[in-house]
């Protein structure tokens, strides 16, 4: 069924009759050519990229709980491909390009907004950073633009510019970013690919690999066994806890970030604007709440929720960026588990247990990727050959000292 | 006005208030809701989607739809409830969420299009044309999005936070909290006592049970009295804990002063942080509602919250004394509305109950076997239709309460992610075995719904909580209390064609369940995602289980399978101002100021913040005009006189002990335990990983006692990291350190007349270049006896040295210095010169150290030392470090009168611009007055190799392109003879 | 979050700074032939567990004292904690 303004007049003059169900609930085959864990962003983008693009239709997408019950269920939802590293900038910037059709692409209105994103600084050194990761932005062809604090005034005259213990003195505008609805992305994806054939199954949780002569064959389920000609994980929070059940080890922590909306407020904040000196993001959904974060809680944690010391941090941080916000209402909070990498860099690689493909690391970051994460991951296993902008993904890169780190912080998730 | 008699206000003390400009009257102890209901006002606010017509649907915190927008000008609060909201005089409040008047609100047209905004619509339209939806669709959607506003002013108020500890906390003041402290306190234990109302009783203040044959009120105000004399109890009223955190922590908030016009000189509210051994959860329990066709109509209201109004107010429900009341309940505790009703001389027009076998408790008509099918009035209730054997009949009804039974308050008890638990006999989740540990459910939040169960649980429940703190128990009388059994149906919505909401706020009805059904939208998070069901301020209170059930018809499973509700904090909506705690505005961190802050303020100085310290950024003179003109002048200075600058904020640690040397050996990736006593050396410290971390010098002062410094930036992290391989890798050497950091005030004597300063003030050094030549270092005593450390090292390149002395006479130093160097050309500098120096010399600072950079990037692979091991050593032999070809060098503009500016990428001479052709950047940038032009240091692919070479800086962002040329970083004296003279 | 301190007793965690599993405090040897691969396992690989966890803290606005605190992931409940430079120095002897 097509989804269309048409289509939703027609039903709504006809009491709605002729809605279906936006997905199957298949039992699982014996055996598919390929089995994605993890129904999240990140793997049903897979899924819709091998049946759509690379024409694999025997795909399961194997998930424990409810379709995106992870990390893109809870997220503050922003879109950007910001990034100054080459290892980074380029695939970031193609999940943009990915973002930008996605709506035409699935045929669901994942309400992809690009507002844009405002990364405040506040001081010299920063504004230098700041410029050279906007120039490596547009060396790689995505869009910046370096705002001076009169430009930011005029933009966000919410902001506390005057009685501000670090002093905001311009900020990177990247116009492109911005956000999206983030179970729009999760639905949208899980129809397209339910669609072209592909089984995703809800309530099935992995509990081993059936693994021989170094060679996957298929996965252990709370629902049997299921067969697979290669199996990829796409499971974030929970990477270390899976791939253990095919003996290996990750260069991963686990990590729990909160997430924060307030109750719904007219509209006030026009993107996503970032504070500088302290840990605090911000945007305003279209029913809204302001959605805000700051940064993980630090400790090693699959609690799926946090402290409270964190909360006082990040509204520190909000209050002291824009106190006009003072007034209005936390209204529910959330932790998720993060799979912080070793240099706060993803993995898009093959194992060395054949047919075993992994997917992962995305820190707190995995949102934005997720297209492209699923066109990677699809290409990779499609074609044994990483895609050109998720070249640099390797497991390898730790041991040969090639790490991607953005922040310049080393080995130690927590700093990432 | 529908005041009836008793209740518990003040008479005696009137309140004046206005809503929507409209002033009224009510008393002290009234809420916004209970004095607008005294004032006939049943219209209140307008839902979110379809800006339905609204008014009061509870009497606490659970308010799904009488929000206001309360007080005006920046302390306007959106979105508050006047269920919750006391009354104080002058209070202000404006409807919220409509265009126009709040009776002729234009975007109720919403209303006639009801049936094209379906559950999930939006996901399926608006995707035509592509660039329509952030041009078209998305500001219309938005310009019709949130509720109230935020005044966009900043929040005049202060906040404040605190620490609280104690044996028990327990949460709600009902009956079952009361009985808990009461256990509790007279077993001496610590008590805490939290309540969100404004006053202690729960329940009991609504209604009209008796406690030992006498007014409940009695034994709460006894209960308070004893309490309050009790020195190991502490009482919070107003106080919401919303949070239940790890390990016996709970977050509260107190609202101190949202009680008053202003909070004069208090604070609005304070954020507590609990941390109790135990904790007793009685909060009560939130009557759900039945959707029924038209069921949101302002006027029905829940039959609990309908006692409320008429005991504890004294409010009749409906607009006039002539409007009958009707009462729809699937139980029998909704009953009891009409008996106290009438027993207040309320017109009740009867109660209308589903159950064929409903029980008739009182002289009211009985519709047993009956259901409310319908209802007219579009801006308050005027009638309802009566469905019973397949007859409808509508009947003039001013107010109807509405009970589908009671949901006890679990929220805080699953926080922990801990599942609730159906329980059959009460239709409803409680509490399950897996919640916060220490937290003990008690009372309705436990499913104990009668007053003596409730009474009952919280003694128990505190009796367990004593028994696990190994206090001894002393017996508590309990007062003789009703103990009813309450007879219910599990009757969830009455079917029909019309639009039985079930989401009051966010307008989700039983049909939009039925789609979410259809479309396979079934798991509860998805109906919950996909219809906005409990998604609204509320959370879903009234709503949830409800849309549970009927979810549960639909897939012919039992609730239970269905789904079970999570609830996550906080309880009720916190204000973002008290999360925050009062660090706001200039407060947000705390400055640290260097000895000679007020020194260098004296002088006229700019300040710069640098991390949590606040520097001397350069020192103005009168007639300068530009910060530029004053650092030429300050830099000039340094290199032909002597200029002062505070170096304090270095990181500094002591180290001491016999295998000192050993230890500092595996901490740098240079030598160190050969450098001699009397000597400094520079040193780089590596993290495990390979990559540079931070730099500094290292001074030997003896045998085993040496001085480490770091960069501003790490002194915590590098201080820390060496505790760390101290005492968790070879805790076995004799060393011990400490931070020095505030200890010492430093100050940089730098530039060629910088030893004829120092001369004049150190005490018998010879400072003379044989007897302390560069990276020299002694202790000595200054100014006749003043104990001193001295450095002979240059940031500058200029014969410098660095000078400490006990922090409290840093002002002092510094101070004598300028006087006694007045012939000597003694300039101030601050960071902005310190900056350019280093910048002309060719050393890295935050810009190049960034974390990114390796040892061979520096140029100082040959440092890390291969005849020892030292952190970080053997992974920066890694390939991808070891043959990185970046090297740091220098740029200079081949016309000097071009900019160099830092954040630029750097590319070979005409080749294309974009990422796989990107060859470096330029990492830092100033104006050089020693070279009369701009120059930059940066890291450039083979760079050691290409000096001379013209290269080209791009910096498209500020559509910028210069051409340099590559010349060595040490822009002055690259021999170093200056420094060493 | 309580940090049992072993000298100090409960402690808030917020006086801590975590850096990861304890595993960090075995650094490998250096003069070994695969000293390159083993300090790589040391520096990046993990073992993550969901469930119990040895981690490292530093009683930063304390007494300076790094800390062995073993945690379980999933609920957070602690089970104990060492101090680091104990442990390691009876490792040592027991070695």
């Amino acid at each position: 069924m097509k989804f269309s303004g048409f289509r939703v007049v027609k039903e709504a003059l006809t009491g709605h009759k002729g809605w279906g169900a936006l997905w199957r609930n298949p039992e699982p085959k014996p055996d598919y050519d390929i089995v994605i864990i993890g129904g999240g962003g990140h793997g049903l983008a897979t899924a819709f990229y091998l049946a759509k693009t690379f024409g694999k239709a025997r795909v399961a997408v194997l998930e424990k709980g409810w379709l995106g019950s992870g990390n893109i269920g809870r997220n503050t939802t922003i879109i950007r491909s910001n990034y100054l590293l080459p290892g980074n900038e380029p695939f970031y910037e193609f999940s943009m390009k990915l973002w930008e059709n996605l709506e035409q692409e699935t045929n669901f209105n994942s309400m992809v907004s690009q507002r844009g994103i405002i990364n405040l600084f506040h001081t010299d050194g920063q504004r230098d950073a700041f410029r050279r990761r906007g120039n490596a932005m547009m060396l790689a062809g995505a869009d910046a633009r370096l705002l001076d604090q009169s430009e930011l005034r005029k933009m966000a005259p919410f902001l506390n510019f005057d009685n501000a213990r670090f002093p905001i003195k311009g900020g990177l505008m990247q116009s492109r970013a911005g956000t999206a609805r983030h179970d729009g992305v999760v639905w949208g994806y899980a129809r397209g690919a339910d669609m072209r054939g592909v089984d995703i199954i809800q309530n099935c949780e992995v509990t081993g690999f059936r693994i021989e002569n170094g060679a996957v064959k298929g996965v252990e389920t709370s629902r049997g066994y299921i067969g697979a000609g290669k199996v990829g994980v796409a499971v974030a929070g929970n990477s270390s806890r899976v791939m253990a059940k095919a003996g290996m080890r990750l260069p991963m922590e686990s990590h729990v970030l909160q997430a924060f909306v307030s109750e719904g407020l007219k509209p006030t904040i026009p993107g996503v604007i970032t504070f500088g000196a302290g840990h605090f993001y911000v945007s305003q959904s279209d029913k809204g709440g302001l959605v805000f974060g700051g940064d993980i809680d630090g400790y090693n944690s699959y609690a799926q929720r946090g402290n409270l010391p964190v909360v006082e941090d990040v509204l520190e941080g909000g209050m002291a960026l824009m106190p006009m916000i003072g007034r209005g209402r936390l209204l529910r909070s959330w932790g998720g588990v993060m799979d912080m990498s070793m240099d706060g860099s993803p993995i898009i690689d093959r194992t060395d247990i054949e047919g075993l493909y992994f997917n992962g690391g995305w820190c707190y970051g995995g949102f934005k990727a997720a297209p492209a994460s699923g066109y990677a991951f699809a290409h990779l296993l499609a074609t044994d050959r990483p895609h050109e902008t998720a070249s640099a993904y390797r497991f390898d890169r730790f041991a040969r000292g090639h790490i991607i780190d953005e922040k310049g912080v080393g080995a130690q998730p927590n700093l990432h | 006005m529908s005041r009836l008699q008793g209740g518990h206000i003040d008479r005696n003390a009137p309140l004046n208030f206005s809503f929507n400009g409209q002033c009224y009257q009510g008393y002290q102890g009234d809420t916004l809701a209970s004095a607008l209901l005294a004032n006939d006002v049943q219209l209140m606010g307008r839902s979110f989607k379809y800006h339905r017509p609204r008014g009061v649907f509870s009497a606490g915190s659970e308010e799904p739809n009488a929000m206001v927008e309360l007080r005006s000008g920046a302390r306007k609060e959106p979105n508050t409830r006047v269920t919750v909201t006391e009354l104080f005089e002058g209070l202000e409040a404006q409807s919220q969420n409509h265009i126009g008047p709040l009776n002729r609100d234009l975007l109720a047209v919403n209303d006639l299009f009801a049936p094209f905004f379906a559950a999930g619509f939006y996901y399926k339209t608006f995707m035509w044309p592509r660039a329509f939806w952030e041009k078209l669709y998305e500001p219309v959607i938005r310009s019709a999005a949130g509720l109230g506003r935020l005044s966009m002013e900043a929040d005049p108020d202060s906040y404040d936070r605190g620490f609280l500890h104690c044996d028990v906390l327990i949460i709600g003041g009902g009956a079952a909290g009361l009985a808990a402290a009461l256990t509790a306190a007279r077993a001496g234990a610590q008590v805490l006592l939290a309540d969100e109302d404004f006053q202690f009783g729960g329940r009991l203040s609504s209604e009209s049970h008796t406690l030992d044959g006498a007014s409940a009120s009695e034994w709460v105000g006894q209960t308070l009295a004893e309490l309050d004399a009790l020195p190991n109890v502490k009482l919070m009223t107003r106080t919401t804990v919303f949070g239940a955190y790890d390990h016996g922590v709970f977050g509260a908030v107190e609202r101190v002063s949202d009680h008053l016009a202003t909070p004069g000189e208090g604070v609005r509210q304070t954020l507590w942080r609990i941390t109790a051994k135990r904790t007793v959860l009685a909060a009560g329990a939130t009557e759900r509602h039945i959707p029924f066709a038209n069921n949101d109509r302002p006027g029905i209201m829940l039959a609990g919250a309908m006692r409320s109004y008429a005991n504890r107010w004294a409010v009749s429900p409906t607009r006039s004394d002539a409007d009958a009341v009707a009462i729809f309940a699937n139980n029998d505790d909704g009953h009891l509305t009409a008996l106290d009703l009438m027993a207040k001389g309320v017109n009740v027009l009867g109660v209308i109950d589903p159950r064929e076998d409903a029980p008739r408790l009182g002289n009211y008509d009985l519709f047993a076997g009956g259901v409310v099918s319908g209802t007219k009035g579009r801006l308050g209730l005027k009638s309802i239709q009566i469905t019973k054997n397949g007859q409808s009949q509508w009947h003039d009804c001013g107010a109807l309460g509405v009970s589908g039974g009671w949901n006890p308050n679990i929220h805080l008890s699953s926080h922990h992610r801990g599942r609730p638990v159906w329980d059959e006999s009460i239709l409803a989740f409680v509490p399950g075995k897996d919640g916060p540990a220490g937290l003990i459910p008690a009372g309705a939040a436990n499913g104990q719904g009668s007053t003596a169960a409730a009474l009952a649980g919280g003694k128990a429940a505190a009796q367990e909580a004593l028994g696990d703190l190994g206090l001894a128990i002393r017996d508590v009388v309990l007062p003789e209390a009703e103990d009813a059994e309450i007879a219910q149906a599990a009757f969830w919505h009455v079917p029909g064609k019309g639009r039985a909401w079930v989401d009051f706020q966010n307008d989700v009805t039983v049909k939009d369940i039925d789609l979410a059904h259809k479309e396979n939208m079934r798991p509860v998070e998805h109906l919950k995602r996909w219809t906005t069901l409990g998604m609204a301020t509320d959370q879903g209170k009234t709503a949830n289980i409800s849309a549970l059930a009927v979810m549960a018809e639909l897939t012919e499973k039992s609730i239970p399978e269905t789904g079970t509700t999570m609830f996550r904090p906080p309880y009720t909506g916190v204000s973002l101002g008290v999360l925050g705690g009062g660090d706001t505005g200039s407060n947000f961190r705390p400055r640290r100021l260097t000895p000679t802050h007020h020194w260098a303020a004296g002088l006229g100085a700019e300040f710069v913040e640098v991390g949590p310290w606040m520097r001397a950024q350069y020192f103005p003179k009168d007639g300068e005009s530009h910060w530029r003109e004053t650092v030429d002048r300050e830099v000039l200075a340094v290199r032909s006189g002597v200029g002062l600058c505070d170096v304090t904020t270095l990181g500094k640690v002591d180290v001491q002990g016999a295998d000192a040397g050993e230890f500092l050996n595996r901490l740098y990736a240079n030598m160190i335990a050969t450098l001699p006593v009397g000597k400094v050396r520079y040193g780089l410290m590596l993290r495990e990983d390979g990559h540079a971390y931070d730099d500094g010098t290292c001074a030997r002062l003896a045998e085993d006692h040496y001085v480490v410094t770091t960069t501003t930036a790490n002194a915590g992290p590098v201080y820390r990291n060496m505790e760390f391989a101290h005492q968790c890798l070879w805790p076995e050497l004799d060393v011990q350190m400490i931070s020095t950091t505030d200890a010492w005030a430093q100050v940089a004597v730098a530039g060629p007349n910088s030893r004829a300063l120092l001369e004049r003030i150190v005490d018998d050094l010879d400072l003379s270049n044989e007897a302390f030549p560069f990276m020299g270092c002694a202790e000595l005593t200054i100014c006749g006896g003043l104990r001193a450390r001295l450095f002979r090292i240059s940031f500058s390149g200029e014969l410098a040295y660095e000078l400490a002395v006990p922090a409290r006479y840093g002002h002092a130093l510094m101070q004598r210095l300028m006087d006694l160097g007045q012939d000597l050309g003694v300039t101030p500098y601050g960071t902005e010169t310190l900056g350019v120096l280093r910048i002309e010399k060719g050393h890295a600072a935050g810009a190049e150290l960034n974390g990114q950079t390796t040892p061979t990037m520096l140029g100082m692979d040959r440092m890390v030392s291969k005849k020892k091991d030292s952190i970080g050593a053997i992974m920066s032999r890694r390939e991808g470090l070891s043959e990185n070809t970046r090297r740091l060098i220098g740029l200079k503009p081949v016309d000097p009168d071009a900019p160099v500016v830092a954040g630029s990428h750097l590319f070979a001479k005409g080749a294309a611009q974009d990422t796989h052709s990107d060859q470096g950047w330029i990492t830092s940038a100033c104006f050089s007055p020693h070279l009369g032009c701009h120059i930059g240091l940066g890291y450039l692919e083979n760079g050691d190799t290409r000096l001379g070479e013209i290269i080209t800086a791009a910096n498209p962002l500020e559509g910028q392109e210069m051409q340099l040329e590559v010349v060595s970083a040490h822009f002055v004296d690259p021999e170093g003879g200056r420094l060493r003279d | 979050m309580l940090i049992p301190h072993p000298l100090l007793g409960l402690r808030d965690a917020q006086e801590f700074t975590y850096l990861g599993d304890a595993s960090l405090m075995d650094r490998p040897d250096p003069t070994l032939d695969n000293a390159e691969t083993a300090f790589c396992d040391y520096v990046f690989m993990r073992d993550n567990p969901a469930g119990v966890h040895r981690e490292l803290w530093f009683h930063e606005q304390g007494d300076r004292s790094w800390l062995v605190v073993t945690r379980n992931t999933i609920t957070h409940e602690i089970l104990g904690a060492e101090l680091a430079k104990d442990l390691k120095l009876n490792r040592k002897d027991a070695q």
